[in-house]
């Protein structure tokens, strides 16, 4: 029982992890993206279609990572190309990728993948049938660990990772000494649309094997926020989103267990956290902007 | 590559025809989604803006789906006009709805003519009350006001959830998860003129809201308030050396944009429900946003926008039901205006070059030799 609880914890933070990492690699380059929401949606949608149509959850899963680096790009054209409002955009792409998702989703809603066995957890480990499904599943989360290592070890140790920080520190800076800013960003902001495509796709894949209309419930927003509580350091985005985990599978076992609390009050409980750890976060300004991108959300045209 | 140069000021008529051009932009892009999906473009579109309106009564429906749009998005124009961004009206509407609701089901006994204007107020505290937590988070603490307010919109839709399936839920209502009706003097009347009779569904709210955007135009306009909002948006810098207190204009933009969606809150249940219910508001808090870009953060020009966003709310439903076209395309619709009317924006403040990446590079070559 234990097991199975914390293998449910670990596979609930898997999209967390995707998406929030992707994020901080935008945001560290100095672009705020909160279309994050949209690009897991859009994520979502097409890696159930594409799975759902071909019958593989590899096509299915390399389809969500397209869908998100689409979308991001966007974004990209308009907040880089046209120094458009970060804040403005990144929310109409949320409202655009929950719109699109939901009319390119509305023939998929109440299918089931095809020729995939139904995922139930519990009993996961018993049936050796699946193996290879517990393969994938495995692959892709043991994915978002390798994922959040690469992206330290980049943002750390390599000089594309040093001038990605400088750009988004200085951005001035940065192109007076003769880096691409625009094009750093825009490649940082199709990264970011990849990863949120990815965990968008884990949803209808693995976690709950069905599509359903705006089915990430506020996940992009809580990966927006894990970015926060990483304060921008790639590790602790891996000890947010397993918080984060923890919480919502705490909650969903609550109202399983039949707890004497209503359940919209554990419904509430991820959102609540969310505001709770951003508050302990942020009122201690040395460690929240420490490795705060200067640059962030600020818009950048070379003729400044 | 696109090369921007700033301008130096924007006139009007280039603000007008660019959002036009977003407008025009979107209704294009549009027919080629319907294309794309294998509906006929201009039948659809035809659904979308001419039939919801094409008879009188239907006008009228117009202004009234149009009503908490426009009470919202005046509100939320001080908000994004200070830097300040509320994105949580959602909720703030449904804190609106809750406190407006107790008032008329628990305080149903005081004399009638009192009852509307205190859960006017009520309507007004319940936003206010919800918008203070993002405001005092930001101020004291620092923290993200457009994550904490969107979280909240969240909670507060499982809050109102969990109180019309549980303490207030009507014991007559057969298990719905509905509360009982509010008393008749509770309720916002239809507008009956004498000799005209009454134009559909068009309640006094619609007039308040138009009321209330033209009081925002002149707050934001013709008032230190408003000049204070501006400057502390535009130029934080200069408005603290005039003295002004961002932490206190943060504080006021988001009450006045809490206060406004808790009275949209308010005036929907009490003009167009009678009760409480889980879902009271479709989206409109989130749609509200649309509509004060649309706007272009002018509450004058918040009305005509709420109109037009107003119009795609209801040709979803009309090609929902005449062509079967799901109504999430109003969606889509939506994040589209969204975007060209950003990019409209930057045609507004800056004079917008397109460069072929060869030519800017002569083009750097040229002006190095000239140096």
């Amino acid at each position: 029982m234990l097991e199975d609880l914390i293998l449910t914890v670990l596979m609930t933070s898997v999209p967390l992890v995707y998406a929030a990492t992707g994020e901080l690699i935008v945001e560290r380059s100095g672009v705020l993206n909160l279309g994050v929401e949209g690009m897991m949606l859009m994520g979502a949608v097409a890696a159930f279609g594409v799975a759902m149509v071909s019958g593989s959850l590899v096509l299915g899963v390399f389809a969500g990572a397209v869908a998100g680096m689409l979308t991001a790009g966007l974004f990209g054209i308009l907040v880089l190309g046209f120094a458009t409002n970060q804040v403005a955009t990144g929310l109409a792409l949320t409202i655009f990728g929950t719109g699109l998702s939901g009319l390119v989703g509305a023939p998929l809603i109440g299918k089931a993948i095809g020729g995939l066995p139904q995922i139930s957890l519990p009993v996961l480990s018993d049936l050796p049938v699946v193996g290879k499904l517990v393969f994938s599943h495995d692959l892709m989360a043991y994915g978002a660990v390798v994922m959040v290592a690469l992206v330290a070890w980049f943002l750390k140790r390599t000089r594309g990772g040093l001038v990605l920080r400088a750009i988004g520190d200085n951005h001035d800076s940065a192109h007076a000494l003769g880096y691409p800013v625009l094009g750093v960003r825009f490649m940082a902001v199709l990264f970011g649309g990849m990863m949120a495509g990815l965990g968008g796709a884990y949803l209808p894949l693995m976690l709950t094997p069905h599509w359903a209309e705006g089915m990430t419930a506020g996940r992009g927003w809580i990966s927006l926020a894990l970015v926060v509580f990483a304060s921008w350091m790639p590790w602790r985005v891996l000890v947010g989103a397993l918080i984060f985990g923890g919480i919502t599978i705490m909650q969903l076992a609550g109202q399983a267990e039949g707890w004497t609390v209503p359940s919209q009050f554990l419904s509430m409980l991820p959102y609540l956290a969310t505001i709770i750890v951003l508050v302990l976060i942020s009122r201690n300004r040395d460690f929240a902007l420490a490795n705060s991108p200067a640059c962030l959300g600020r818009a950048f045209h070379a003729g400044k | 590559m696109i090369n921007l140069v700033p301008r130096k000021e924007i006139p009007l008529r280039l603000t007008l025809m660019t959002t036009g051009i977003a407008v025009a932009l979107t209704l294009v892009a549009g027919a080629g989604i319907f294309a794309i999906l294998g509906y006929d473009p201009l039948a659809a579109l035809y659904q979308f803006f001419i039939a919801p309106v094409s008879r009188g009564y239907q006008i009228a429906d117009l202004f009234v789906k149009a009503c908490p749009l426009i009470i919202i998005a005046s509100g939320l124009v001080f908000s994004y006009r200070a830097n300040v961004w509320n994105i949580g009206a959602e909720g703030q509407m449904i804190f609106g709805a809750l406190f407006s609701g107790y008032v008329a089901l628990y305080w149903g006994g005081m004399p009638a003519p009192l009852l509307l204007p205190v859960m006017i107020l009520a309507g007004m505290l319940g936003g206010l009350v919800w918008a203070m937590i993002p405001a005092i988070l930001k101020t004291r603490f620092n923290t993200n006001e457009i994550l904490v307010s969107l979280m909240l919109t969240y909670v507060a839709a499982l809050f109102i959830d969990w109180t019309v399936r549980g303490p207030w839920r009507d014991p007559m209502s057969f298990g719905f998860p509905l509360t009982p009706m509010y008393p008749d003097a509770g309720l916002i009347s239809k507008v009956d003129l004498p000799g005209v009779g009454r134009l559909a569904q068009l309640h006094w709210g619609v007039v308040g809201a138009l009321l209330l955007a033209v009081v925002a135009w002149f707050v934001l306009r013709h008032t230190m308030v408003g000049f204070q909002v501006k400057v502390m948006g535009d130029a934080p810098r200069a408005g603290r050396f005039a003295g002004f207190r961002p932490a206190l204009v943060t504080i006021l933009v988001l009450s006045i944009s809490g206060g406004a969606a808790g009275l949209a809150g308010m005036v929907e249940v009490s003009a167009n429900i009678g009760q409480l219910q889980p879902n009271i508001s479709f989206g409109y808090g989130f749609t509200a946003i649309i509509v004060a870009f649309l706007a272009r953060l002018n509450p004058m020009a918040v009305i005509i926008a709420g109109l037009v966003v107003a119009l795609a709310e209801m040709g979803g439903d009309a090609a929902q039901i005449a062509m079967g076209i799901p109504k999430v395309v109003t969606g889509v619709f939506k994040g589209i205006l969204l975007f060209m009317l950003l990019a409209g924006e930057t045609f507004n403040r800056y004079h917008v070059e397109f460069r072929l990446p060869g030519a800017a590079a002569r083009a750097a070559a040229k002006e190095g030799s000239g140096a």
